[in-house]
C-alpha cells in the first residue's frame, strides 16, 4: 500500500498548508482522504460534508487548484503523481481549514429572487405543464443544481467583480423564469440585469466546465440575456 | 440597455470592418496611390456617410466594453468611471470624425 502526500489548508485567510501522509485504498475519494486525516491523524481539522453521494453539495473544495465535489472525486483521477493539495473554495471567505463561508453565495440567490413565487392557491387545481414544452425543457436543463458552489469558485467574473451574482444564482433565476407557474418574471429580470447580473458574464464557461452535475449555467445566463433584451424591447422592464 | 446598444453597435461594426478591410485590400492590390484614393473619396458623400457610421459605432461600442474592464482590472466604479468612459467615447468620435473629414474634404 502506497501513501498519498496531502497538503491541507489550515486556519483562516492567513493560514498555511499542512502536510499529511494518508494511506491509499482502492476506489478512495478525496472526501475519504480528508475524513481519514480528521479521524486518524488530527481531529481538529474542520471540513464539511453530509450525504457522501453527490446530492447535498456541501463537500466542495479546491483540489489541486480545481474546485470539485470531493465525495465523488476519486483520488486516482486527480492525484496521478500521488500528491493532493486541498484548500477551501475560492471566491468565498474562509471560516477555518477547508470550510468556506457560503453566506454570500446563498445571499446572492435571494438577490436574484431565486425562490418560486407562484400565483395559485390551495383551492386551485394542479398546474399541468407539458414536459416536452420548450420552457419546461429549458427549466429542466438547469434544475438539478445542488448548490455546491463549485461554479461560483471557478468563476473569473466573481473574482474580479465581487458584486456579480454568479453562475448558480443566475441559473436558478433562469429555471424560475422558464417555469410557467412563476408569476414574478419582470421583477426577477430586473433583479438579474445589469453590471452585477447576467450582463457581467464574459462566457468563459468555467462554470459549465466544472459543474459536477454537468449543468450549463453559461447557457442559462445566455437565456437570461435574451429574456432581458426581449423584455426591454417590449417595454416590460 | 447598454448591453443591447453594445450588441447592436457590434453588428454595425461587423459590417463596417468587413467593408473597410475589403476596400483596403482592393486599393492596395490595384496599385492605387494616395492621390488616386483621395480622388475617389473627396466629395463623396457615400464614403463620408459610411465612415461616419463606422466612427459612431466605434464611439458607442468601445466605451461600453471599457466599463467592465476598468472595474474588473482596476476596481474603478462609480460616477468618475462613467465620466471617464463617456469622455473616452467623445474622444474616439472626435478623432474618428476628424480622419473621416480629412479624406472627404
Amino acid at each position: 500500500m502506497t501513501a498519498l502526500q496531502v497538503s491541507v489548508w489550515r486556519g483562516g485567510a492567513d493560514g498555511r498548508l499542512q502536510a499529511f501522509e494518508v494511506p491509499r485504498y482502492p476506489s478512495q475519494t478525496v472526501l475519504d482522504v480528508v475524513t481519514h486525516i480528521q479521524r486518524k491523524i488530527d481531529p481538529s481539522l474542520a471540513y464539511r460534508y453530509a450525504c457522501r453521494v453527490g446530492m447535498c453539495g456541501s463537500c466542495a473544495m479546491t483540489v489541486n487548484g480545481v474546485p470539485r465535489w470531493t465525495c465523488r472525486t476519486h483520488v486516482d483521477r486527480v492525484a496521478k503523481d500521488g500528491t493532493l493539495e486541498l484548500r477551501p473554495l475560492r471566491n468565498l471567505p474562509i471560516v477555518r481549514d477547508l470550510v468556506a463561508d457560503m453566506r454570500t453565495f446563498f445571499d446572492k440567490w435571494e438577490r436574484a429572487r431565486g425562490h418560486f413565487e407562484g400565483g395559485a392557491t390551495r383551492a386551485d387545481d394542479f398546474a399541468r405543464v407539458a414536459p416536452e414544452s420548450p420552457a419546461r425543457q429549458a427549466a429542466d436543463a438547469g434544475i438539478e443544481c445542488i448548490g455546491c458552489g463549485v461554479c461560483y469558485a471557478a468563476c473569473d467574473v466573481v473574482r474580479w467583480n465581487p458584486d456579480y451574482l454568479g453562475p448558480a444564482a443566475l441559473n436558478r433565476a433562469w429555471t424560475l423564469i422558464t417555469d410557467v407557474r412563476d408569476t414574478k418574471t419582470a421583477e426577477r429580470l430586473r433583479a438579474i440585469a445589469g453590471d452585477a447580473g447576467c450582463h457581467a458574464c464574459h462566457t468563459h464557461t468555467s462554470c459549465t466546465e466544472r459543474c459536477p452535475m454537468h449543468l450549463s449555467p453559461t447557457a442559462s445566463i445566455a437565456g437570461l440575456k435574451r429574456a432581458v433584451t426581449k423584455a426591454a424591447l417590449e417595454g416590460k422592464l | 440597455m447598454l448591453w443591447i446598444v453594445q450588441r447592436a453597435s457590434a453588428a454595425v461594426l461587423a459590417l463596417c470592418v468587413t467593408v473597410h478591410l475589403v476596400t483596403i485590400v482592393y486599393a492596395v492590390r490595384g496599385g492605387l496611390t494616395a492621390a488616386d484614393i483621395f480622388a475617389r473619396t473627396r466629395g463623396s458623400l457615400g464614403w463620408l456617410a459610411f465612415y461616419t457610421l463606422f466612427v459612431l459605432a466605434v464611439a458607442v461600442h468601445a466605451p461600453i466594453g471599457l466599463r467592465p474592464v476598468l472595474t474588473e482590472w482596476l476596481g474603478w466604479r462609480g460616477r468618475t468611471r462613467e465620466w471617464f468612459v463617456a469622455a473616452f467615447g467623445v474622444a474616439l468620435a472626435w478623432l474618428g470624425m476628424r480622419a473621416a473629414l480629412v479624406v472627404f474634404r
